[in-house]
Order: C-alpha cells, then sequence, then structure tokens
C-alpha cells in the first residue's frame, strides 16, 4: 500500500514481475562467474581463456549447440517436476528416482512389447505409449509418496529420498538381472536397445538434438499454462501457498497434494522417457546420475517459473557441455565448472537465506505494523 | 490525583518504520503511583511507544529518562534494570513450568547446581502478600484460569522489582469480572507506589481506573486529559479524528423460518480433546444469534465443525433442511453459507494472491470464474471491480496482493467475498478483531444488512459489546457448553459476564 507502485497495465506488470524475479539470479551468476574467474587465475589458468573455451564449447557451432540442447531436454523436464512440486508446497527430492523408473519402463515398452505381443507396433503407437508408460509410472512412483503425506502426514522429503533408494537400487538390480541386454559382447548393466519404432526422429541428420527438446519447450509451456491459467493450477498454488485458505476455499487439499506429487512425478518419469526414446534408445545403468538433483538446483535458479527454467536448464547444459572444450584449452580440470555450478546455487540460495533472515526481521517490524493496521 | 513525582518520561521520540512513521515526536510521562492509560486504535503507535520503552525497539530521535536521569535502553535487559516492567498482551509463559519456574526464567536463582525454587517460592508468596495478587508458586502454569497467568506476568515484573509495569492490553483475554479483578490489583499496586502504563482501545475502561488518559492517534499524541473532564465519545472522537456512531443502528427486525440447526454436536480439538460438548442451537432467517465467551471456550472448534473445516465427533448440522454434519467446506460452502472465519490470514485469504483472486477464492471453479476447467481473467477482474466499489476496499488496484492491505482491508475483502454470495447463513467468526473503528462500524452495518435482509446470521465474538449490538439473541458458551440462550434485550453485561464465567444458569 505504502510507497508500492502497481501497474494496471498487464505487460508492464509482466516486465516488472520478470525483471524482479530474474533480478538475484542474474547476480548470483555473475558473482559466481567472478569468482570462479578468480579461482582459476589462482591455480595459474588464464580465466578470459577458459571462459571463451566454455562458451565455444557450449555454443561455439552447430554441433556444439545441439549438445548444448541434448543436455538441457532433460534438465528441463526436471527442473520443471521439481518446480511444479515446489508450487505446490511440496519438495520433491525424488526426481532422480522417478526419473529412473520412467526410463526403465520406457525402455522395457521400447525394447519387450513388440516381443511380447508378437509383431511390431507403429511409431505412432509405440513411441508415444513408451513415453505415456514412462509417465505414468514416474507418476504413480511420486503419487505413492504424496499419498504418504497427504493421509498420515509422512515427510515428503523424507520419503522421496527413500524412494530413490529403492528406485534405483531396483534398477540397478533389473538391469544386471532380467532385463539385461543378452547380446554376447555387453558386459554393461543396460537394457536391449528399444525397437525402431519407439524412437524419436531426428531432427537434423548428424545431429543429436532430437524432438525431445521441442517438447520440453512444449511442456514447459503447458505447464505455465496449468499452473496459470486453469483451475487445477488455481488449487495447486493455492494449496502451496496456503493449505489451511485451500481448506477453507473447499480445495480437497489431500487430493491435491496427491495429484501435485503425481504430475511432478511424470514430468520426471518423462525426463527418463525423453532420454531413452529420444537419444540413447535403451536404459543404461548410471546414464543419469545426477539429472534430479540438478533439477533442484534449475528450480531453485528459475525461480519454479518455467521459464525461469528453461533458462537455467540452458545454463547448467551449457556449462556441462562447454567443459571439455574448457579443459582441451587451458588444460584446467572440468570440475571447476561442478564448482561454477555450485558457487551459483550458494549466491541464490544464500540469497534465499539472507531474503529469509531479512524477511523475519521486516516481519518482525511488521508485527509492530500489523497491530497498526489502521495506519 | 496531585502532582507527583514523574518516574517516566519520553521526550520527542521519532520512530520510522518502512513505510510507516509509527511514532512522531511523541511526548509521554508518567507520574509516580499513577495510572496512565494509552489509549488509541489499532495501529495508533502504542505499541511501539511501548516496545521502545522496553527496549525491543530503538528511537531514531528523542530521549527517554526514568527517575530524572537520561536512559539508554537498549533491549528489554536495561529496562528491566531501570525497573520497567512489561505484561505483554500473549504471555511469555511456559505451560510446563510451575509459577515460581517460570518467575525465574531468565533470572534463575540456583543453590548448589540446582533451582532454588523453595527461596524463589517464598519471596512470590511475599509478594503475593504485599500486593493482593493470590498465585500459588508451586502450581504449573498451564491449566491456570487466564486471570490468574496474567498475575504470574505482574508477578514476573515484581519480582524484578519494576517499579514501573506496563500492561499491553490487558484486558483482551479476561472476563468482565476477572477484569474487575485486575483493576483491583492494578490500584493495590498504585497504592504501593508502582506506577502504571495502561495500554487499551477500550473507553469504557480507561474511563473507569485511568488517573490521566493520553489518546494516540496515527503516531502522533493527541491529547492527554483527566477521566473527570471526558466522555465516551470525546475520546472516541480524538482516537478516530471523526464523529463515531458507537451504537450499531439496528430496527427491530422479525425472525422467519429455521436456517441452521444445531443438534447435540461434540467437537473434539486437533489434540483431540473434546472443547464441544453436546451443543444445540438454532438460528432463523433475519435474526442474529451471538455467542458470547472467554476466547478458547470451544467456539473455534464449534464454528470449525459447522464450516467443514472439522468434522464433529457426534451430533447433527442441518442448513435449510439439508443435513451437512461433517460435510466438505464446498458442500456448505453451496448450500448457501458465507464464512467470515476468526483468523483471515490463515483461512480467510491467501496473502501472496491479488485481491481479485482472493475475492473469488471460494467461486473460482464455477462460472463466470471458469470455464471448462480454464480460468477467466475477465470475469474475475469485473468481480474484483464491483465488490471493490460496493464493499468499499481501499486497494490501489485489484492486483495488488492481499498481503499489501490494512488488516481492515483484508477483513472488507473477505467480507465482500462471502456476503455477495447468494448465501442463507452467514457465520462470522470475531469479524473486527483488531480492526480500526471505522472498519468495525462498515462490518457491523453489513452484519445487519444481511440480516435485515433475512440471512441467518451466527455471530461468534468474544467482545462483549459486539456482541450486544449486534445479537437479538445471546448464547452463553462455557467449556464446551452452552450454558444460556437469552433475549438479547432481556439481559445485561453482568448477567453475561456471569455466565461467561462459569456461574450456574438460575431457573427462572
Amino acid at each position: 500500500m505504502q510507497s508500492e507502485k502497481q501497474s494496471n497495465s498487464p505487460i508492464k506488470r509482466l516486465l516488472q514481475s520478470i525483471s524482479d524475479a530474474s533480478l538475484v539470479p542474474f547476480l548470483a551468476i555473475l558473482t559466481a562467474v567472478v569468482i570462479g574467474g578468480i579461482i582459476i587465475k589462482l591455480v595459474g589458468g588464464d580465466p578470459f581463456l577458459a571462459y571463451k573455451g566454455l562458451l565455444q564449447g557450449a555454443f561455439g557451432s552447430k554441433k556444439a549447440l545441439s549438445e548444448t540442447a541434448v543436455w538441457a531436454t532433460p534438465y528441463i523436464f526436471a527442473g520443471l517436476a521439481v518446480a511444479l512440486a515446489f508450487k505446490g508446497g511440496l519438495f520433491n527430492i525424488g526426481a532422480e528416482g522417478q526419473l529412473a523408473v520412467g526410463a526403465v519402463f520406457s525402455a522395457l515398452i521400447g525394447y519387450a512389447l513388440p516381443e511380447w505381443l508378437g509383431f511390431d507396433l507403429p511409431i505412432y503407437i509405440h513411441l508415444p505409449l513408451a513415453i505415456f508408460v514412462g509417465m505414468l509410472t514416474g507418476g504413480i512412483w511420486a503419487g505413492i509418496v504424496g499419498a504418504l503425506k497427504a493421509y498420515t502426514g509422512g515427510h515428503e522429503v523424507i520419503n522421496t529420498i527413500m524412494m530413490n533408494y529403492i528406485a534405483l537400487n531396483t534398477t540397478s538390480f533389473l538391469l544386471n538381472g532380467i532385463m539385461k541386454d543378452r547380446s554376447p559382447t555387453n558386459v554393461i548393466a543396460r537394457t536391449p536397445l528399444i525397437a525402431e519404432s519407439a524412437r524419436m526422429p531426428e531432427i537434423f541428420d548428424g545431429l543429436r538434438i532430437h524432438w525431445g527438446f521441442v517438447l520440453a519447450l512444449l511442456v514447459a509451456f503447458l505447464i505455465w499454462w496449468l499452473l496459470n491459467k486453469t483451475t487445477l493450477g488455481f488449487e495447486i498454488r493455492t494449496v502451496g501457498l496456503n493449505p489451511d485458505a485451500a481448506q477453507y476455499a473447499g480445495i480437497n487439499v489431500k487430493r491435491t497434494i496427491i495429484l501435485t506429487m503425481m504430475l511432478s512425478g511424470a514430468l520426471a518419469g518423462l525426463a527418463g522417457s525423453i532420454e531413452v526414446t529420444g537419444l540413447n534408445y535403451r536404459h543404461e545403468l548410471g546414464f543419469s546420475i545426477g539429472y534430479g538433483y540438478d533439477a533442484i538446483a534449475i528450480a531453485l535458479l528459475g525461480k519454479s517459473h518455467p521459464l525461469g527454467i528453461v533458462l537455467a536448464a540452458f545454463l547448467f547444459a551449457a556449462m556441462r557441455n562447454g567443459a571439455t572444450r574448457m579443459q582441451f584449452l587451458t588444460q584446467l580440470p572440468v570440475d571447476l565448472i561442478s564448482m561454477i555450478q555450485a558457487l551459483i546455487l550458494l549466491f541464490v540460495a544464500a540469497d534465499a537465506i539472507i531474503r529469509y533472515i531479512y524477511r523475519i526481521k521486516s516481519k518482525g517490524e511488521r508485527v509492530v505494523l500489523t497491530r497498526g493496521w489502521g495506519g | 490525583m496531585s502532582e507527583s513525582k514523574i518516574v517516566l518520561e519520553a521526550k520527542g521520540i521519532t520512530k520510522q518504520f518502512p513505510g510507516v512513521l509509527a511514532n512522531d515526536n511523541v511526548n509521554f510521562d508518567l507520574r509516580k503511583g499513577e495510572i496512565h492509560a494509552l489509549l488509541g486504535e489499532n495501529g495508533a503507535g502504542k505499541s511501539t511507544l511501548m516496545n521502545l520503552l522496553y527496549g525491543l525497539h530503538n528511537p531514531d530521535k528523542g530521549e527517554i529518562s526514568v527517575n530524572g536521569k537520561i536512559a539508554t535502553i537498549l533491549s528489554p535487559k536495561d529496562s528491566i534494570a531501570l525497573g520497567i516492567g512489561m505484561v505483554h498482551q500473549h504471555f511469555m509463559l511456559i505451560p510446563v513450568f510451575t509459577v515460581a519456574e517460570n518467575v525465574m526464567l531468565g533470572d534463575e536463582t540456583v543453590k548448589n547446581g540446582s533451582l532454588d525454587r523453595a527461596t524463589v517460592a517464598a519471596k512470590i508468596t511475599e509478594i503475593s502478600k504485599q500486593y493482593g495478587l493470590d498465585v500459588d508458586p508451586n502450581a504449573l502454569v498451564g491449566p491456570l484460569p487466564v486471570g490468574i497467568q496474567q498475575r504470574v506476568e505482574i508477578v514476573k515484573t515484581l519480582y524484578r522489582n519494576a517499579e514501573i509495569v506496563i500492561l499491553d492490553e490487558p484486558t483482551a483475554v479476561l472476563t468482565p469480572q476477572e477484569a474487575e479483578d485486575l483493576f483491583r490489583i492494578m490500584r493495590d499496586l498504585t497504592a504501593r507506589g508502582v506506577s502504571i502504563i495502561f495500554i487499551t482501545h477500550k473507553l469504557k475502561e480507561v474511563l473507569a481506573i485511568a488517573d490521566r488518559i493520553t489518546v494516540m492517534r496515527a503516531g502522533r499524541v493527541i491529547n492527554t486529559v483527566n477521566p473527570s473532564e471526558t466522555d465516551s465519545a470525546q475520546l472516541a472522537n480524538m482516537m478516530v479524528g471523526r464523529q463515531v456512531i458507537l451504537t450499531v443502528d439496528k430496527k427491530d427486525h422479525e425472525a422467519e423460518q429455521e436456517i441452521l440447526k444445531v443438534e447435540g454436536i461434540s467437537v473434539r480439538d486437533q489434540r483431540d480433546l473434546e472443547t464441544v460438548h453436546n451443543v444445540s442451537f438454532t438460528v432463523r432467517g433475519g435474526e442474529v444469534l451471538g455467542i458470547a465467551g472467554v476466547q478458547g471456550n470451544g467456539q473455534t472448534e464449534l464454528s470449525e465443525a459447522l464450516t467443514g473445516l472439522r468434522s464433529p465427533t457426534s451430533g447433527k448440522v442441518t442448513i435449510d433442511g439439508k443435513d451437512l454434519t461433517g460435510k466438505s467446506p464446498r458442500v456448505i460452502t453451496e448450500a448457501g453459507l458465507g464464512h467470515i472465519p476468526e483468523d483471515r490470514q490463515r483461512h480467510g485469504l491467501v496473502l501472496s494472491y491479488s485481491v481479485a483472486d482472493n475475492m473469488a477464492l471460494c467461486d473460482y471453479y464455477h462460472a463466470p470464474f471458469s470455464s471448462r476447467g480454464v480460468i477467466q481473467p475477465k470475469a474475475l477482474d469485473e468481480n474484483s471491480r464491483r465488490l471493490i466499489s460496493a464493499f468499499d476496499v481501499r486497494t490501489p488496484s485489484p492486483f495488488v496482493n492481499a498481503g499489501k492491505l490494512s488488516g481492515g482491508n483484508q477483513q472488507k475483502v473477505i467480507v465482500a467475498r462471502e456476503l455477495s454470495r447468494n448465501v442463507k447463513l452467514v457465520i462470522a467468526n470475531q469479524p473486527t478483531r483488531g480492526l480500526d473503528v471505522g472498519s468495525i462500524e462498515y462490518i457491523h452495518g453489513e452484519i445487519i444488512k444481511m440480516r435485515d435482509r433475512g440471512v441467518a446470521v451466527l455471530l461468534i465474538s468474544a467482545e462483549l459489546d459486539e456482541i450486544m449490538a449486534l445479537s437479538d439473541r445471546i448464547a452463553v458458551m462455557y467449556r464446551g457448553q452452552i450454558v444460556a440462550i437469552v433475549d438479547a434485550k432481556k439481559t445485561t453485561r453482568e448477567q453475561l459476564g456471569l455466565w461467561m464465567a462459569g456461574a450456574q444458569v438460575q431457573a427462572a
């Protein structure tokens, strides 16, 4: 009320909210890059050359761009998964496990279904089915945690972590056992290749970028629309912001919690499915070391906004992808990139901490003000 | 009271909070042995001034002197050392500790490495005798009645040798009888040389007990007057800054058919204790049934059970003949309930949503606000603009977050939303708690309008004045039971107060 100016023009409001939301992440990235540069200098490297290598490696050629997009694809899906849960007031740490479940089942449908049926399926049935089953199983996997939360109050952070252990170890068991690629030369824990009819077509000859990337952008838009324009999104956000008010407003809070977790898990499962059907054409143990965990970072950096997540996913993808070129040019270890990523997150998170502290302060003062409603 | 020594003086105190000048060049003094009332609406700056005196905040400008010496009060420790004690509106007591343990907390007496409860208890007994404060040092604080807990707080200040005691809205949680008791204690204290600053927004109380009255408004001291030279109307005028109508204009209205029927419901709270026992009553169209009672006698659980936020363990609730026992809030809302919840920020609003979104919080899922699962922003916008002007909500625009509005305007958002629906029954729980006089006036008017339109109104309030002003019939709730239901015209404050304190209803 006080000095706040609120514009009535929707475009101005939009721009205002974008600049409000992106200021802190932008500063966090900048600060991390500067500190990263100082560290490179300290270990005897050339920071400018290093960053030049990073940029070249990420964006310097058609192939580099394609690879960045390939990296970004699972990041976008998994980031959206975590962000959707955040919006519903839930902390889904289980994207990694849900992703593995989705990947396993997509792969299973991909390589085994034609065998079971005894005939080949057309691509327009087989591919969507494989993806759908990956989403469904990821959704169910997370939905279990949602149901535990809704009906027993069991905390989703603990339960998603536990479910990760179950998912990852079961996956390992399956990939080493009944789902293992039986070809005589194979010693790796991986499934057989999926059928041609379950593979996404290439976009460009010779580049690994696949339609899953386009789908990721589409899904990001869809999630934005769902959250902001639909009654379901309104319910998810209301439960996330104020479950008591949600109950008062007649929203079925339990149902919404379960649904939010299922949607979140479905997105994580989709990340796994797309890696299988779009890129690897099989599921291999350890293909996703940390997509699900990086997703938490991406959701935080992107402020849980789908557009922010696409951008944050690109940043992470570019850093991962450009690291090799950086190492080639400067002989600096790739681990440096992990460090810069960690720094960015630290600053984003530290900002949250600072704001948190600040909010307590301002709340403390606001207590006095709140007695002063009239004022 | 003759001119006696000034024990505390604040000169030119200014304190700025982000966006609000909470204290603007405030002058205030306290004489030895007097009760100096500090009167003002919520937000007038009373609490800020006291927090400055008590060291919870530091002033930007101005000086405070105690017993003629300029004092630097940077923390409550400093103020305690200067002999200032404060009893907060919300008690700072630990329920699982005894009175003695609570009193010594922060200033523990230790003997042989363990707490010396006996010495402390002896000192408490001495203080109790000296000032007529009857407390048992060995009793657990949790089960004690609120009035006694307040005494423990007062003992706490005296135990620390306070000569200046600040009481922040001390009567808010008390029954009229307990308040009388408190006033007696306050007089006993001043007779023994303790000086009291008494913060309140209740006019009757200051006229009854204060030696001097200082009125604050919008961070400034308006005037300091003697009670003999003023009256309620003048004080209200100073508090609000304009003429205020203190009574609600209410015409007689014929009650119509039964709308809400509550038959023998019992409710358990979240600790699974039964806090409402076998309660029955009816509310008819065109009447206001007021439920009076001291806070915490089951009113919260009763209203939660009636509005679907909590399931009753037994009994039956019908609205307009439809059995709605244990149904969800949505089903009950659709049956014609408008609900002004007790805690507007917890239940009534999503503070980070816009005013427009909040105004459709209970209706977002159906036409015109949504169509095939898609929200229609235009309808939300039109609805909010209509309600903002109809209910005089002061907001820069419908897009402003509800959290940015003042309490009165937040409550108006809720009232607008709940009363603008086609309702048969309104349940209003503490509808004006913490609001300024202007907003109270407005909301009372809206509630009476609903009644005159034939809507059944159940009003739950801890403010007896509010109950008396609005109700056609009054039910008194005590320890989870309705102990009496009477015609509002045929009862008195005193009688209601006795019932609220647990007196048995005499058979007429």
